[in-house]
């Protein structure tokens, strides 16, 4: 059965400095299941990665700051926790892969003290043998060879680094993990290499993943639903199957898959989107995407569109307001203050 | 037959280290003729770089040739180079270290023309960085930003209005698109695309992404450990691949259409070997899954097999 494991509810974070603001996330409503990935696709810019860090509340100090909304893991309230209750959830609860794994291990430590570090931390019953044996058996588990434990990350390869973060972060099985673009700095056959690993992990240890991305191609092979998003709100979200073989789409997502180009057919042309995405410290009325979107109407320069629900499919568009024909329900909770 | 824009004999590039030779680029051959677009392919440290700054002579080569129009640039001197160098321009991958952060827009775009003192009259070569910054799709008002307050897509088009300030027949495009989101990849490609139909460009766009590869190119070269490994059509690559590297890199591209869904038990194990003093043999039989004996008894020549389509294995 489903179960929910993660909830985000309205959910918005600024970045504030002397001289501006800026609104990295607006609004944002997200549930995840038990055991379930999740796949987070967007642009530079849309907010992807400071929702994750609002999770696991990494947000930089004097900067960033979560301005209302709530998220809760289970029965806890993450927003409202203390830092004390955060660092025992941290690699423990909810783990991060980090997207530079030349940058996300500290070069002076052995990759075995490294991923020994978690379970100093979370698992205070353990001994030091049978820390020594699961570091052994997790390095097994993602497909190095234990002796290599006492090398230091420089003595690995970028996906065997990869490999050595995903350890880390599988060290304590962690319900949640929070993968920020894990294979973008690393080539296609060992990004192959790795999306099965992590797909193979998920299922053995039931894992919920929150799969950061570009990359809609690596969407079509790892996850289960998918959430588009643009200007620091989720404009579509969907089982894979709504998202690929539907037929109603937000103008944006039509936009993202039109400047894919495609390897199984032959165009001469891409239909890219027009223009840049809007400018975060002044935001934007109405619908964000409404200055580049060839669809517009006058409604979206105003009116904030509701999520418009189809099943398991939403989109935050006026477009598809009104049901046109379609079982089209308006969801009240969804956004409020659109009229 | 027509000479070739540009042809590569024999041409290797190895760079020294203590442990020996670099085989970076290693007995390339290869043709372009003019017009067209030829892609390189292969994952990083396969030497593609190097190839496309080797026949610009940005590194000069250890052995081989390199011909433009048929004649061997690498025999050039300073003058001569600098005179060709306006014919051969190149694109760098990363946007935001390829310009200098000091100049403005309009003194970027300027500065080969200053170089080579092809317009010497300050209000011509005003007029001409206008000209280039609408080619290229940049806003007028941006002539005197500097590079740091403008986005990815825009510091690209840059870099593109630079390489056609000289009127170039040749662009050597390095991953142009790889540090860009999608909808501005897009953007830039269609506008590459516009300026080779407008000016009869000439490209050899080296990526690592086969989509984009695809899209572009009329013919591939897929390198692996500074070797060509195949080359034929891009539509015969892709519809045929032979070279069991190809195949494995065809197989692992993440396709975003969900009947396709990879076949993940098709991935080849291991990693990109060191090109540091390579044993005889094929570079790629470490990890082939249809190695054979024969395989590392001696190298592997690339060979025509059928009209176009050159292959370096053992298998043919």
């Amino acid at each position: 059965m489903t179960e929910k494991l993660l909830e985000i509810k309205d959910l918005s974070v600024i970045y504030k400095t002397d001289e501006e603001t800026v609104y990295a996330v607006n609004d944002l409503n997200l549930t995840l299941n038990k055991g379930e990935t999740l796949g987070l696709v967007g642009e530079t810019g849309a907010g992807k990665t400071t929702t994750a860090l609002s999770i696991m509340r990494l947000l930089p100090d004097r900067t960033g700051r979560i301005t209302r909304g709530c998220i809760t893991l289970g029965d806890l309230d993450i927003t409202r926790a203390s830092e004390a209750d955060m660092r025992l959830i941290r690699g423990n609860g909810i783990s991060m892969v980090f997207q530079d794994p030349m940058t996300s291990l500290n070069p002076i430590l052995t990759v075995g003290e490294q991923i020994a570090e978690v379970l100093q931390l979370h698992r205070l019953d353990m001994s030091p043998e049978q820390k020594e044996k699961r570091v052994d058996e997790i390095l097994e588990m993602v497909g190095l060879p234990a002796d290599r434990k006492h090398e230091y990350p420089h003595q690995f390869s970028g996906g065997m680094k990869q490999r050595v973060v995903i350890a880390i972060a599988l060290a304590c099985e962690p319900q949640l993990i929070l993968a920020d673009e894990p294979t973008t700095a690393l080539d296609v056959t060992i990004q192959a290499q790795i999306l099965k690993l992590m797909k193979e992990l998920k299922q053995r240890l039931n894992t919920a993943m929150l799969f950061i991305t570009h990359d809609l191609g690596v969407v079509a092979q790892i996850c289960d639903r998918v959430a588009i998003m643009y200007a620091g709100e989720i404009i579509e979200i969907g089982t894979t199957d709504n998202i690929f073989e539907g037929k109603k789409h937000h103008p944006y997502t039509v936009g993202l898959f039109g400047s894919i180009p495609d390897m199984t057919k032959a165009t001469r042309r891409l239909n890219p989107i027009e223009g840049l995405m809007p400018d975060p410290t002044a935001p934007l009325g109405g619908c964000k995407f409404h200055p580049r979107c060839p669809q517009c109407m006058e409604i979206c320069k105003t009116a904030k569109p509701l999520n418009i629900i189809d099943g398991t499919h939403a989109i935050g568009c006026h477009l598809f307001a009104g049901g046109a024909g379609h079982d089209a329900r308006i969801n009240l909770e969804s956004t409020g203050g659109a009229e | 037959m027509s000479v070739p824009l540009i042809e590569t004999k024999g041409l290797k590039k190895y760079f020294k280290t203590p442990k020996g030779d670099l085989h970076a680029v290693d007995d390339v051959n290869l043709k372009i003729e003019k017009g067209k677009t030829l892609g390189v392919v292969g994952e990083s440290g396969c030497g593609k770089s190097t190839l496309g700054r080797t026949i610009l002579r940005l590194v000069e080569p250890t052995a081989g040739e390199v011909l433009y129009n048929g004649k061997n640039i690498l025999d050039y001197g300073k003058k001569q180079m600098l005179e060709v160098r306006k014919d051969l321009q190149i694109i760098f991958q990363d946007p935001y270290s390829s310009l200098n952060p000091r100049l403005t827009v309009s003194e970027i775009i300027a500065e080969p023309i200053k170089v080579c003192r092809t317009i010497t009259d300050k209000a011509a070569l005003d007029d001409k960085v206008y000209e280039l910054m609408e080619t290229v799709g940049l806003a007028e008002r941006l002539v005197n930003s500097y590079p740091h307050e403008l986005d990815g897509g825009r510091r690209q088009r840059i870099g593109v209005a630079r390489a056609l300030a000289l009127g170039p027949q040749f662009i050597v495009c390095d991953e142009p698109v790889s540090a860009l989101d999608v909808s501005i990849q897009a953007q830039i490609l269609n506008l590459m695309m516009d300026l080779q139909d407008d000016r009869g460009l000439t490209y050899m766009f080296i990526t690592h992404d086969l989509s984009v590869v695809k899209h572009i190119s009329q013919e591939i070269v897929v390198m692996y450990l500074g070797q060509c490994v195949e080359r034929a059509s891009s539509e015969e690559l892709f519809r045929k691949p032979l070279h069991p590297y190809t195949q494995a890199l065809l197989d692992a591209v993440p396709v975003p259409n969900l009947r396709h869904k990879q076949q993940l038990t098709g991935i080849i194990k291991g990693e990109i070997t060191s090109p540091i003093n390579p044993k005889p043999g094929c570079r790629f039989a470490a990890r082939c899954p249809k190695v054979t004996a024969s395989c590392t008894k001696e190298d592997i020549q690339l060979r025509e097999i059928a009209g176009g389509h050159y292959v370096a294995c053992a298998l043919y």
